[in-house]
């Protein structure tokens, strides 16, 4: 934390500041959809009810939320440790070979032995992906932003030789693997409501949105109130003082990283056992490098995550409707107002701050010097 | 005969496919060594390669495409630098939201002024930069060696790609023989040093990244305007990202990312030609291998494995100026 941070009012640190830089963000948006030739207040609209006014609309929103919550806690793990974990894309993508590799070879099992063991994959996969860039920065310095950039690319090229080489099933000229068995999916939530009596609207939202959650609360509990979590926030705050105070920095870089890839690798239940039902070229399709902005907003903590995320969902659901009502509107405005936020909240996140700062300063005396 | 003839074609196409990446290695060279680091170049080249096809395509002229392609990339680099020089803020963070504005936007833009696709129009042969044939280049093509060498390598890319390497010795003059050069690298390596000798560490590092953006610029133009003749959504798939790797295999320095740019576009024009070709004694390679042996090989050098790639040292630290 900056210091001037500390010494503004929670509030105005973890909501004022934020709400206007998104504020700038949509701004941003509106002038461009203006310039598109359609109307910013009617998109409003349009985006609300997508992502918020009918049942449909709210089950995607929260399905978008549950990924970028996964890959949202990826980051903010390996941040505390002062770890800039760029590969959550790479990871979650690796992650989701291991889903498939769980799925399809224990079709006919029961269901609960084939989501514990796809959890414990997932998880794996995407640790093994984050390890060596972990390995390389803790033991030879190499600069961990970089060799994980490199390693999403890797990522990218095997999956593309393993989808059309390996996985495919003989015949198919389609990238991707045979559709799981019913089995071996996670229960959308729907149909798991309905189990208990409650009807709600078709969706992709499955009970990944529970584990992302539990996961939250999980991360919570590492990060705060445990030996690891204040090792690694005292690694990430100070590394020299780390290590005067008898702690290991290679071995908590390791493993900072190691939970960050686990939670990405999360990110492919929900995706690709959740919805896909089948390992498809892609599927992360962006959701890694979003969970850098979701921590950044969230200030790296899970209820901030959790928020943050679901601002990103009803973006993301918002959007894709918006792109179907409106012909003139692709589907990419959702990542143009997504890079957006990204800029105004995470790289540009100081630029109102002096102002700010400024205005308490006259209202608050102690502040003034800050 | 016949491997000289397929040497000088694998050559010649590496030389052609190096280019864009050539032009984004030296355009995050000169950022980096300001101490400004820049994932944005693939962002960068993309914006470029946009505004290069539809101002070509609308003005007929490939100069003023080459033109708005420098404007588009510059525009881009200065939000870079407000973000990360005079805000301060993360520099990894506004490179990946300028990568992401750029594809949403230029697709975005695509769509609404030229229709569905996100593809600019056909550009005609005055809109390109087309390839120039040397004095005797046809006649000298029959003779060995000196006819493979002058015609086909030397003679018969366009003036972007001779630019390219021009640029390379202007990079190391600029950077090694010029004031401005020295003051760039001292601004990457010690901040405080060349604000405490009167020189503005703002300026000095804004001058980085425009220079960065005008050289994405002329990438991007490349791929739209003379290797391709329109622009079509992401057409950059990740060059920028190459030439990062390339910048930081060549350790920062110009005339070694000439090399690393030649050595990936051999890998690439291999990678094309031998696209399910057996190779003796080996069987088939995946193209894929031959795609990441790029990121493969920067992620074994920074292993420390050949040698050591020390970036600037102020790199990714934003200055703040004493008061």
């Amino acid at each position: 934390m900056s210091r001037s941070a500390r010494e503004l009012p929670v509030w105005v640190d973890a909501g004022l500041i934020p709400f206007l830089n998104l504020a700038a963000a949509f701004l941003v948006t509106g002038i461009l959809i203006l310039i598109i030739g359609e109307s910013p207040v009617e998109s409003v609209k349009i985006m609300l009810t997508g992502a918020f006014g009918y049942g449909e609309g709210v089950g995607y929103t929260l399905f978008y939320t549950t990924n970028f919550i996964f890959t949202g806690l990826a980051f903010a793990v390996a941040l505390h440790a002062g770890l800039f974990n760029i590969g959550t894309e790479g990871q979650a993508y690796i992650g989701g070979l291991g889903v498939a590799s769980v799925c399809l070879a224990l079709g006919g099992f029961p269901m609960p032995i084939v989501i514990l063991l796809a959890i414990i994959a997932s998880a794996l996969f995407g640790a093994a992906w984050a390890f060596l860039p972990a390995y390389l920065q803790a033991k030879r310095g190499s600069h961990i932003v970089i060799t994980t950039i490199m390693f999403n690319f890797i990522a990218a090229a095997l999956m593309v030789y393993l989808l059309v080489n390996v996985l495919s099933p003989a015949g198919s000229m389609q990238p991707e693997t045979r559709t799981f068995d019913e089995s071996a999916r996670v229960p959308l939530m729907h149909d798991f409501l309905a189990g208990l009596g409650m009807v709600i609207a078709r969706s992709p939202l499955n009970l990944s949105f529970f584990w992302a959650l539990i996961c939250a609360g999980l991360v919570q509990v590492l990060i705060w109130h445990t030996k690891l979590g204040y090792e690694l926030r005292v690694l990430g705050a100070n590394p020299e003082a780390a290590v005067y105070a008898g702690m290991k920095p290679d071995r908590l870089i390791v493993t900072a990283m190691l939970i960050s890839g686990g939670l990405a690798g999360f990110m492919a239940l929900n995706e690709v056992m959740g919805s896909q039902n089948r390992l498809v070229l892609e599927f992360t399709s962006g959701y890694g490098f979003v969970g850098i902005a979701v921590a950044l907003m969230g200030r790296s903590r899970p209820v901030g995550i959790i928020l943050a995320a679901l601002l990103f969902g009803a973006l993301y659901q918002g959007g894709a409707d918006l792109a179907f009502e409106k012909p003139a509107i692709t589907r990419q405005m959702i990542v143009i107002i997504q890079g957006l936020v990204i800029l105004f909240a995470g790289a540009l996140e100081h630029m109102f701050r002096p102002q700010i700062t400024r205005i308490f300063a006259r209202r608050n005396p102690q502040l003034r010097g800050a | 005969m016949e491997w000289l003839n397929f040497a000088a074609q694998i050559t010649s196409s590496a030389i052609r496919l190096s280019v864009p990446l050539l032009f984004a290695c030296l355009a995050g060279l000169y950022s980096e060594r300001s101490g400004v680091f820049d994932i944005g170049l693939e962002g960068k080249m993309l914006v470029a390669a946009f505004a290069g096809g539809a101002i070509a395509a609308i003005s007929g002229s490939a100069w003023l495409g080459l033109f708005a392609a420098i404007a588009a990339s510059v525009a881009f680099s200065l939000v870079h630098g407000f973000a990360s020089i005079t805000h301060r803020g993360n520099q990894i963070v506004s490179g990946v939201a300028i990568n992401f504005i750029a594809f949403g936007l230029t697709a975005q833009l695509g769509a609404t002024w030229f229709g569905t696709g996100g593809q600019t129009p056909q550009l005609g042969d005055n809109a390109r930069f087309l390839s120039i044939d040397w004095p005797l280049a046809g006649s000298l093509r029959g003779v060995p060696v000196v006819g493979h060498l002058y015609s086909q390598i030397i003679s018969g890319h366009n003036v972007l790609a001779y630019l390219a390497f021009l640029a390379v010795p202007f990079t190391w003059w600029v950077l090694y023989r010029t004031r401005f050069g020295l003051r760039l690298r001292a601004v990457g390596e010690n901040p405080a040093a060349v604000d405490t000798a009167g020189i503005s560490v703002e300026t000095m590092r804004y001058s980085g990244v425009v220079c960065c953006g005008i050289l994405c610029g002329f990438g991007g133009a490349y791929l739209s305007i003379a290797q391709s003749a329109n622009f079509v959504e992401n057409m950059t798939a990740g060059k920028g990202f190459i030439a990062l790797a390339a910048l930081i295999f060549a350790k920062w320095r110009p005339v070694a990312a000439m090399w690393t740019c030649l050595l990936f576009g051999v890998l690439e024009a291999i990678a094309i030609r031998l696209q399910g070709v057996p190779i003796a004694g080996i069987g088939p390679v995946p193209v894929q291998l031959m795609q990441a042996v790029p990121y493969i090989l920067t992620v074994v050098l920074l292993a420390g494995f050949i040698g050591r790639a020390v970036p600037p040292k102020a790199g990714g630290v934003a200055y703040l100026k004493e008061e």
